[in-house]
Formats: structure tokens, C-alpha cells, sequence
């Protein structure tokens, strides 16, 4: 079982398993009401604030707000690193992943904790534990404050366990004599993880994926140190945000905001439909 | 799971429970501290004859002197059992702060429209700035600071909008610091002849040469002391504080430079300790903690000793050519034409 | 068949050392040797600088602080987790799966959005601001905000640990405690929570870490006053901001306490995880 918050996984098999799920009783009706109540106080309601104060001057203004040449080359900047860091996550994740199912060597299980550190770790702490080793005074003499390598190397940190999480337990699960049969007839390692094992792992690739780069996309904690806040360089999204909700400006923050929500919503959406596609093959 | 055995269920079962136990514990545990913490003020107050806190909302880099101040302030009678409880970051981000419901009962930030803004709201008497010193407690001049030894050879404005020289600065969006900078910037530029023109074509190449915006005068010192750019435009009292840090840097005070005054008000809501307390500031006593700390005095005031960290502890505040706020209209009239968010120079030229 | 498995993992011994070699060289060199410079960078001094900082008025209140937020928010989380898991997986009612989607929401936003929302509902020009204000309640600038702003970036981590559990194990048992007269709080407490205990502690656990930790959305809805309303990760960054030695072996010192905790969690969530996955 991951780390990461799975997105409803399960659900499309469940009523296939178990009993048909009930209709609402009172007592259940009463604890859906104060649950959903709970979440428009929580969820609902202040997303519809952000959406709402984004169009406050209209479309017009909400264009206006995010082709914004500062929040423009944020919102570049942001993107194009989450996508990078995704990439790298994905290949490197799958590797990692691959490697702590199939390898046995000693340390391995510490290796293991290791890579949930970046879970657990606060995010100012990773930015912290970042600037001391690549930072001006760090001991290989790299400065990679204000500088984009910097803040991909932050993203890269704080979206380690994301794939290397999604895609282990489907490596435990997997057939393995498919792919011994695939050996068997001849087929050279690179064939049998092309044919075999990637189209098994890669819709869990792909949620590990869209999940770190959901996080990249939003990440602030660790960035700020290690990106120096460079205008039209290593601004995330995620700071212009803040500056312009201290800068009284809730239009600005709330448009750009309202544009990453926007995106969120898209990658779970995306990631339910990988999701109910393998269920319903599986 | 429906066969468990006995044993090994009982053993999860309370390792299970521990666990909760554990986290329900904390929560607990964090509730009654937090009322603790109420009923030991009140309890070692009694003792000291009523403890007081005073919550003071401060701009980014006075933490280190506004700490003395209230070690100071505590040993006066006036101050006995005072505690001051500051909070510090981007002065126009503080003061939005406070207007937004942020407790306090002193704020004391890097420019006059900072404070009158909460004025406006009605949580600081208007007639805050009426007094001799229109309310400011301390002053400061606009430095560049640059890498120790000076290797670009940065020696006053002119240095600093050749190409190739990154500046590192504060944003006037959110920072106090960053509008002294600028008023600093174009004012050096209008010259004798008050030349707008002028004026507007040096804040263009000034703009054009930043490297950095940061959210405050304090970020702009990291970012800066990080490694970026090569010459940061800040406070005199910050530059010198930064030295006094250990940190490696130089500064020059320019020829002609502008000068900052830093405002302090209670709130209407504020206890008797803290009207002490910002008197106790404006104080000569106070004043010197000031100077001690690379702030320059708001009566002229002589440090009564060497200020670490400044270029010659010995003569601190040089003396240079200073222009004002009031030399250019008043802040009115300069947040009008230099920082209007619509119309403002710096807005234009920032595109 | 396990033998000849194992020849055939011999012989790509070269592939898999290169795997193995790159796996254990990017976890290292991203997370394992950061962690350790800190470490080292906290205790470059010795140990009394560090323990006086652990001692000081203003770190013990920031923990005060963390565990009064991290402490309720994962009560709240649990509290909800549990029962909106219950009600997703045994009843079947309209919008079902649309709730299921908002619960995953904050989540997967930037956590500067989630604090900038709660200030556009909840600060004294917000929707209910005034109205809460009137009311004597404060919510921004004040811990309610600060727990509101952690619940959210934690909320559905108790409740996808234990949906799976609550699926897998079906209605049957609970349907016979039923039909031997069980009160439905009977069931809850003897057939249910056992049940899924394990994937909850998980889920606890994984809140608990995840609020402890928080930043981003606490930095913006809480004024980060010194022994007030500044949490350990305020803390860290206020000090890290501040100039002189001092105030840097603060930020590491909180920094490494942070970290510690941290993985302490991630040892007993590794602990746990083996049970889970056997049931």
C-alpha cells in the first residue's frame, strides 16, 4: 500500500465483491449530512471563493490576471519543471521500484525508509536540507540557489516516493512466469520488459506520474529557499500566488490559483479513467 | 483475519491502540498546554506584578533590535514583566496583516502609508503622526551593498545600471524596503534641475537591471547573500546588521542617497504597555539601542559607541547628500506618481 | 523452480547491478545525504547549542503549537475519515462518487491555494469573516485557521487508507452481528474497527506526519507570531530569515526535531505496512 493518497482505487470492484451497498438509513443519512456539510465548509466553499473572486472583473480580468507577463513566466516555469521532474520520476521511479521488488541486497529495507523521507519530511525542512548541501556554503562548491536546476532538484526531492510507490505493489503482484515464458521463448531482456512488464506497470506509472506532478505543479515549501524567488527565472507558481495575496491583489492570486486548480482537477480526472480502465481489464 | 488467534490479535490490537492512544494523547496533551500557557503567564505575572504581552507586528529586518528594545524596555520600571511577542515580515504585507484581524498592539513598519493604512480602518487613532517626529521612531538611508573587496567597482547610482550588473531588490508589492529603494533610485536621478525625465530614464535602466524582486527587505539580504546579482539596494541599518551577522558583504553610501523613516503606532486596543513601550523606543535610551543596531536616530543622536558591522564603527552614519519624502511632495503625491498600481512610474516601467 | 529462478538472476547479475547501482546512487544522493549534512550541520557546534535552542521559550511553544494543530487535525481527519469511509463503501447514494473526487481535491493543489481559499471565506473580508467576526470567533490569524488549513492538506489520507479495507471485508460479518441483535455502535467497535485497525493506523499515522509538517498553508492563514501562532515549520523558515549564527542554529535545530519525527512516523508506517498488506 502507498504513501500516497490513492484515488479511489478500489472502488469500481467493490460492488462487484461485496453485498450491494445498502440504501441510506437515518442514522447514516445524518452522518452523510454533517460529512458533506463538513466539506463545503472545507472544500467546497473555498474553492468556489477562488473561482469566483478569479472572475470577479469578469473573463476579462481573469485573462488579464494570468497573462500577466510575471505570472505567465510563472506559470511557464512551473509547468515546464513539473513536466521534467514527472519524466524523470517516471523512468527513475519505475527503475527504483524494479529494483527494490526484484533485488535483494543488504540494506535494502533502509533504503526503503529512505525513500519516504521526502513524505514525512517538511517541505521547509526539505528546502532547508537542500540549501545546506547545494547552497552557497555546500561542500562540493555547486550554488544552485536562483537557479532553475535548483528548483528541479527541490520538485525532484519532494516527488521521489510518488511512482516508486504506485508502481511496487504491482511489481510484487505481477505474473512472473509470463515472463519466464517470454525468457524461455527466446526473448531478449529488453523485448520481455517491452512486451511483458511495461504494459503491466504503466498504468501505475502513469498515477505515480500525474500525482507528482500535481505536487510539483503546487509545490512552495521547498522552493523557496533554494529558488531565490528570481522574477521571470525560478518563480513558481505557488509564490507568485502568495505575493499577490500580500500584495492585495486577490484577483491576480486567485486566477492563477484558480488556473492550477483547474489542472488538479484535470490530472485526477485523468488518473480515474487510467484507474477504472485497469479495473475493468483486470 | 476471522481466525486470528488470540495472542497475536491481543498484540496488535494494542499496538494498534498505542498508536491511537498515542495521537489522541498529543492532541490532549497540546489542548491543556495551550491553556497552560495562559494560566503560567498569568501565574508568573503575579509574581512580577502583572505580566503583560504586547504583540507587535514589525517589518522584516528590526527583529534582532526590536529584541534588545524589549530586553531594555523589561529592565525599566515601566516595563517590569512586559513581554513583547513580535511577528516580522514584509512591512505593506504586515500591515495588510493587521487590517486583515492580525492581534496587535504596536506595529511598527518600514514606511508612513504602512501604518496610515491601518489608520484608515480606524484600528490606530489617525492622529498617530501628529506629534514632533510625525510618529517615526527611527531612520535609515538607502545603501548598495556589494560583494566583499568590491569587485564590479560599484561606487554610487551611476555604477550600478551599467549592463551587466544584476540588482537585487524587494518588491514594492509587498515591501517597504523596496519603495525607499526606488524613491532612492529615482530621486538621486532628478538632480538639481528636478529632471523627470531624467529621473524616469535612470528607473528605467535601474528596473531593467534587477535581477531579483523579493518579497522583502529580509529576503532580498538572503537572496543576495546567496549568491544572487551583484549589488543589493537595502537599508543602511540591514547592511550593517548583516556584517555585524558575520556575513561577508561591503556597502556604499552613495553621494546623494534618500532618506528612510520608519513609523511606529499602538493600536487603539492597546494595553498601557505598549504606549510605554513605544516611548520607552522614542527615548534616548531607546534611540541608542537603535543606533546600536545601524539605525540612525530620528533626533541626530550620536551613538554612544562603536556600531559594529558599519564600514567605520568609530563614524557610522556618514554624512551624504539626503533627500526626502517631503522633498518630493509627500507620500501622497510619490505613491500617486511611482507606485500606483494602474498608472504608477514603477508599474509602467516594470510592464 | 525457485532454484533455477535464482541461476537465471545470477546470470543478469551485470543489468542488475547497474539497476541496482543507480537506484541506491539517486536515493542516496536526493534524500540520504542532505538528511545527513543537516544533521551534521545541526551538531557542528556540539550539543549544548542545540539543547539550548530545544529549551528556549519560543521553540517550546512552536511545539506546543504543532502538536495543539497536527493533534486536532488528525483527530478530525480520523473522525471523518472513518465515517465517510463507512458511508462510501456500504451505501450507495446520488453524488457519491463526486465526494469521493472533492475529498482528493486539496490534496493535489498547491497548499499556498488552499490558504489563500480559506482567507477568501474565512479572513474579516471574506465570505463569513464578518459575520464569524461579529460572532466573536476568529478564524484567520488564529489557531481555528491554522487547523482548518491543516485538516485540508490532509484530509483524505486516513480515509483512502481505510476504503480498501472497508471493500475487501464486505458486509457479511457485520450483517451477522446484526442478525444477532448488535447496536450499530456494537458493530462499529467490534466487527468494523478491528477490521480495518491496521489501515488506520496507518492513515493516522501518515495525517499526523503530514500535519506536523505542514508549511505553505499555515504560513499563509497564521500571523507566525514568536510563542504564539507560529508552529515549528514557521519556526524554521522565521529563523532561517533571520541574520546571525544564532538565529541559523535555531532554524537547524528545529529543522533536525522536524526531521526526526519524521522518520520516526516513516519507521512505524513501515512497521505497520507488512500487517497490512497479510490482512
Amino acid at each position: 500500500m502507498s504513501l500516497v493518497a490513492q484515488v479511489d482505487r478500489a472502488t469500481p470492484s467493490a460492488f462487484a465483491r461485496g453485498r450491494r451497498p445498502g440504501e441510506l438509513t437515518g442514522g447514516a443519512s445524518l452522518g452523510l449530512g454533517i460529512g458533506v456539510l463538513w466539506l463545503s465548509l472545507l472544500v467546497l466553499l473555498p474553492i468556489a471563493a477562488i473561482v469566483s473572486t478569479a472572475f470577479e472583473d469578469g473573463l476579462a480580468g481573469f485573462w488579464d490576471a494570468v497573462t500577466d507577463a510575471e505570472a505567465l513566466s510563472a506559470i511557464r516555469f512551473t509547468v515546464g519543471a513539473a513536466l521534467l521532474v514527472t519524466a524523470v520520476n517516471a523512468v527513475v521511479g519505475t527503475l527504483i521500484a524494479w529494483v527494490l521488488v526484484r533485488d535483494q541486497f543488504p540494506g535494502k529495507r533502509v533504503l526503503e525508509v529512505v525513500i519516504d523521507i521526502p513524505f514525512a519530511l517538511p517541505t521547509i525542512v526539505a528546502g532547508l536540507v537542500l540549501i545546506t548541501l547545494y547552497g552557497p556554503s555546500g561542500p562540493f562548491g555547486i550554488n544552485l540557489v536562483g537557479t532553475r536546476a535548483g528548483v528541479v532538484l527541490a520538485l525532484l526531492f519532494v516527488t521521489l516516493p510518488f511512482v516508486v510507490r504506485s508502481v511496487q505493489p504491482v511489481l510484487i503482484d505481477a505474473d512472473r512466469e509470463v515472463e519466464q515464458a517470454a525468457a524461455s521463448l527466446g526473448a531478449s531482456g529488453f523485448t520481455t520488459f517491452r512486451r511483458v512488464i511495461l504494459p503491466t506497470v504503466t498504468p501505475a506509472v502513469l498515477s505515480g506520474a500525474a500525482l507528482s506532478f500535481a505536487r510539483a505543479l503546487g509545490e512552495f515549501g521547498s522552493v523557496i529557499l533554494i529558488s531565490a524567488n528570481l522574477i521571470g527565472q525560478t518563480q513558481v507558481s505557488s509564490s507568485y500566488i502568495l505575493k499577490m495575496i500580500e500584495s492585495q491583489e486577490p484577483v491576480a492570486a486567485a486566477a492563477v490559483a484558480t488556473l492550477l486548480l483547474a489542472v488538479a482537477v484535470v490530472v485526477l480526472v485523468e488518473l480515474d479513467v487510467v484507474q477504472r480502465r485497469t479495473a475493468r481489464r483486470g | 483475519m476471522k481466525s486470528t488467534l488470540s495472542g497475536p490479535r491481543a498484540r496488535t490490537s494494542s499496538r494498534l491502540a498505542a498508536v491511537l492512544v498515542a495521537a489522541s494523547l498529543l492532541a490532549v496533551a497540546g489542548c491543556g498546554s495551550s491553556d497552560d500557557t495562559d494560566t503560567q503567564a498569568g501565574a508568573t505575572g503575579g509574581a512580577a506584578g502583572g505580566e503583560t504581552s504586547i504583540d507587535l507586528v514589525g517589518f522584516a529586518v528590526i527583529q534582532a533590535a526590536y529584541d534588545d528594545l524589549a530586553q531594555e524596555f523589561a529592565a525599566t520600571d515601566a516595563g517590569k514583566g512586559v513581554t513583547v511577542k513580535g511577528s516580522f515580515g514584509a512591512s505593506g504585507a504586515q500591515s495588510r496583516a493587521v487590517i486583515a484581524g492580525q492581534d496587535a498592539d504596536l506595529v511598527a513598519l518600514s514606511l508612513t502609508p504602512d501604518v496610515d493604512n491601518i489608520a484608515k480602518e480606524g484600528l490606530i487613532d489617525e492622529a498617530w503622526s501628529s506629534g514632533e517626529d510625525k510618529g517615526i521612531v527611527s531612520d535609515s538611508v538607502v545603501v548598495l551593498a556589494v560583494r566583499k573587496g568590491n569587485p564590479k567597482g560599484i561606487h554610487g547610482w551611476a555604477d550600478i545600471v551599467k549592463p551587466g550588473i544584476g540588482i537585487v531588490t524587494a518588491d514594492p508589492g509587498t515591501s517597504g524596503a523596496a519603495k525607499w529603494n526606488l524613491l532612492g533610485a529615482y530621486s538621486q536621478a532628478l538632480g538639481e534641475n528636478d529632471d523627470t525625465a531624467a529621473a524616469e530614464a535612470y528607473l528605467q535602466q535601474f528596473i531593467g537591471n534587477v535581477v531579483s524582486w523579493n518579497d522583502s527587505g529580509r529576503t532580498a539580504t538572503d537572496a543576495f547573500v546567496k549568491g544572487t546579482g551583484d549589488v543589493l539596494i537595502s537599508y543602511e541599518n540591514e547592511a550593517i546588521a548583516a556584517r555585524a551577522a558575520g556575513i561577508e558583504l561591503d556597502y556604499v553610501v552613495p553621494d546623494t542617497t534618500f532618506l528612510i523613516e520608519n513609523p511606529a503606532a499602538v493600536t487603539t486596543t492597546a494595553p498601557q504597555a505598549a504606549k510605554d513601550f513605544l516611548a520607552f523606543i522614542q527615548s534616548d535610551e531607546g534611540q541608542q539601542v537603535l543606533t546600536a543596531h545601524g539605525f540612525r536616530s530620528v533626533s541626530g543622536l550620536a551613538p554612544a559607541q562603536g556600531v559594529e558591522g558599519a564600514n567605520d564603527p568609530a563614524n557610522p552614519f556618514p554624512d551624504v547628500d539626503i533627500i526626502t519624502v517631503e522633498d518630493l511632495g509627500g507620500w501622497s503625491t510619490v505613491n500617486d506618481e511611482l507606485f500606483d498600481k494602474e498608472n504608477g512610474l514603477v508599474t509602467k516601467l516594470r510592464g | 523452480m525457485d532454484a533455477r529462478v535464482r541461476r537465471a538472476r545470477r546470470r543478469t547479475t551485470r543489468t542488475a547491478w547497474v539497476l541496482r547501482l543507480v537506484a541506491i546512487g539517486y536515493v542516496l544522493g536526493l534524500v540520504a545525504l542532505p538528511v545527513v549534512s543537516v544533521v551534521q550541520h545541526t551538531f557542528a557546534d556540539g550539543l549544548a547549542p542545540v539543547w539550548d535552542v530545544l529549551t528556549s521559550d519560543d521553540f517550546l511553544a512552536a511545539l506546543r503549537l504543532t502538536a495543539v494543530v497536527a493533534g486536532i487535525a488528525t483527530v478530525l481527519n480520523t473522525v471523518f475519515g472513518v465515517g465517510m469511509g463507512v458511508l462510501l463503501v456500504r451505501y450507495r447514494f446520488w453524488g457519491r462518487r463526486f465526494v469521493s473526487a472533492v475529498i482528493d481535491l486539496p490534496v493535489s493543489i498547491s497548499p499556498i491555494v488552499v490558504g489563500v481559499a480559506l482567507i477568501l471565506v474565512y479572513g474579516t473580508y471574506g465570505w463569513f469573516g464578518g459575520a464569524l467576526e461579529d460572532a466573536g470567533v476568529r478564524v484567520i490569524f488564529s489557531v481555528p485557521g491554522m487547523v482548518l488549513a491543516t485538516v485540508l492538506v490532509s484530509l483524505p489520507l486516513v480515509l483512502r487508507e481505510v476504503v480498501p479495507t472497508l471493500e475487501e471485508a464486505g458486509v457479511e460479518q457485520e450483517q451477522a452481528a446484526q442478525s444477532l441483535g448488535a447496536s450499530a455502535w456494537q458493530r462499529f467497535w467490534r466487527v468494523t474497527l478491528p477490521t480495518i485497525r491496521w489501515a488506520l493506523a496507518y492513515g493516522v499515522a501518515l495525517s499526523l506526519a503530514r500535519s506536523l509538517g505542514e508549511f505553505g498553508a499555515v504560513r499563509v492563514v497564521s500571523g507566525s507570531v514568536a510563542g504564539e501562532s507560529q508552529t515549528l515549520t514557521l519556526y524554521v523558515n522565521d529563523s532561517y530569515q533571520e541574520l546571525g549564527a544564532d538565529a541559523q542554529r535555531q532554524a537547524f535545530a528545529a529543522a533536525f526535531v522536524l526531521m526526526a519525527i519524521a522518520v520516526a512516523l516513516i519507521v512505524v508506517i513501515a512497521a505497520l505496512r507488512p500487517k497490512e498488506e497479510r490482512s
